[in-house]
């Protein structure tokens, strides 16, 4: 039984990248544990041979719209600041600042402007592969990931910065 | 245009960034970023964003996975099962083997199929909703009498959902059925860490009987038949710790 292992093996790029998208970790290994039951569920239908990761970042995406909806139609929000939870345990106060500042300007982003961030940028899919996952023409995607690095990069660099420091 | 021979596109800078292009294209970047510093400025934004994201997330590589992932990823198939009509399969054998009980007593009757059609609708639907993520019950538990009320009406017969709070198994809800056309009745708990059984309810005239057992691929089913109603326990989990659920349910109900 190959799948699983497989699937054990992307387990922890899995979680990392549920938990930059979602930022609460316990949203985040739910996102994963569904993604992980679907794909067991669904084993049939994995080629052997064919990229398996892109395979699980694409079962896991829609899980993860499902899982969008639902919070829309509850009207639910994340709490904002969970500055407590990030899982880096950075060596300054400043580092501490930037990380934060990180994690909180990837929040601002559209969601799919952040997927396709850490998609590419995070996990190093090619922009194939993150268009086979998001199942968007290619041209969009560049066109999301343009969009979003250039709103991290203003985010970041002040544009923005000040508007972001108020929030805490 | 200024500079270079052909102007460079916003795409095609972050295309370099992400190695993209061939060396042909390549080349023609770096050509254009000697010419005009701001790009190269972006670039290199765009470089240490891809840098500071993973100093941010590399962590989460490193941590121990949770239990309830290490559990799902070392139960081979707590997905719906590839085979399950193997169990049917293997609890006609089993009937026919005489077995005793209402098997082997059913493998001689024309009603016989009893327990395969019993399993195999009650697994069906067991497979499919405890991987649910949007509406894994039609009605919540905090509708409880009312689910409960509802299921009974349909069935024709008194159903209830039995409190396994015991066991640490919560009532989630539950939802009504189609099974051959007649009504059944799922009501699905959880437990802590987001363990999910399904007990199958419906109607059935056949006499009593003693729990039946049949597993296959991680899935485990307890099958019995009780004052006019058969069910199924249904869960991705060990015979012993499902045993403890059956016996409560059949307590309870």
């Amino acid at each position: 039984m190959g799948i699983e292992d497989g699937i054990v093996e992307h387990l922890p790029r899995l979680r990392r990248y549920a938990r930059a998208l979602l930022r609460d970790p316990v949203a985040a290994d739910d996102l994963v544990q569904s993604c992980v039951e679907r794909a067991l569920g669904k084993q049939r239908l994995f080629k052997p041979g064919t990229n398996m990761r892109a395979w699980l970042f694409t079962i896991m995406h829609n899980v993860h719209i499902n899982m969008a909806r639902k919070q829309m139609q509850t009207a639910n929000t994340m709490p904002l600041d969970q500055a407590a939870e990030l899982p880096a345990t950075p060596p300054s106060q400043e580092d501490a600042l930037r990380v934060r500042d990180l994690a909180r300007a990837l929040e601002q982003l559209p969601d799919e402007q952040r997927q396709v961030v850490l998609l590419v940028g995070l996990e190093g899919l090619s922009y194939k592969e993150t268009a086979d996952v998001l199942v968007a023409p290619v041209g969009t995607v560049m066109s999301r990931l343009a969009r979003g690095r250039e709103k991290l990069r203003a985010l970041l660099e002040g544009n923005g910065a000040p508007h972001l420091r108020r929030v805490k | 245009m200024t500079g270079g021979k052909n102007k460079i596109g916003d795409l095609q800078l972050h295309a370099y960034v992400d190695g993209e292009l061939d060396a042909e294209a390549r080349a023609e970047v770096e050509v254009w970023l000697s010419r005009h510093p701001e790009d190269k400025d972006r670039i290199q934004a765009y470089q240490s964003q891809a840098v500071a994201l993973h100093n941010l997330y590399d962590p989460i590589l490193e941590e121990p996975l949770p239990d309830s992932l290490k559990t799902l990823a070392a139960k081979p198939s707590s997905g719906p099962p590839a085979s399950w009509m193997r169990i049917a399969a293997a609890i006609m054998l089993l009937a026919t083997g005489g077995a005793g009980g209402w098997l082997a007593r059913d493998a001689v009757d024309p009603g016989a199929a009893n327990a395969v059609t019993l399993i195999d609708p009650a697994v069906g639907a067991h497979a499919v909703y405890v991987t649910e993520v949007l509406h894994p019950v039609e009605v919540k538990a905090d509708q409880e009498a009312h689910l409960v009320a509802w299921l009974s009406k349909r069935l024709g017969k008194a159903v209830k959902a039995p409190d396994m709070a015991r066991a640490g198994f919560a009532l989630v809800g539950g939802r009504l059925l189609p099974d051959e056309g007649r009504p059944a009745a799922q009501f699905m708990y959880e437990n802590r860490e987001g363990r999910r059984v399904t007990l199958y309810v419906r109607s059935d005239d056949g006499p009593d009987t003693a729990f039946k057992y049949a597993a296959e691929d991680g899935i485990s089913a307890f099958y019995w038949i009780d004052g006019s109603l058969a069910y199924a326990l249904i869960g991705n989990t060990s015979r012993e710790s499902l045993l403890e659920l059956a016996r409560i349910s059949y307590e309870a109900l």
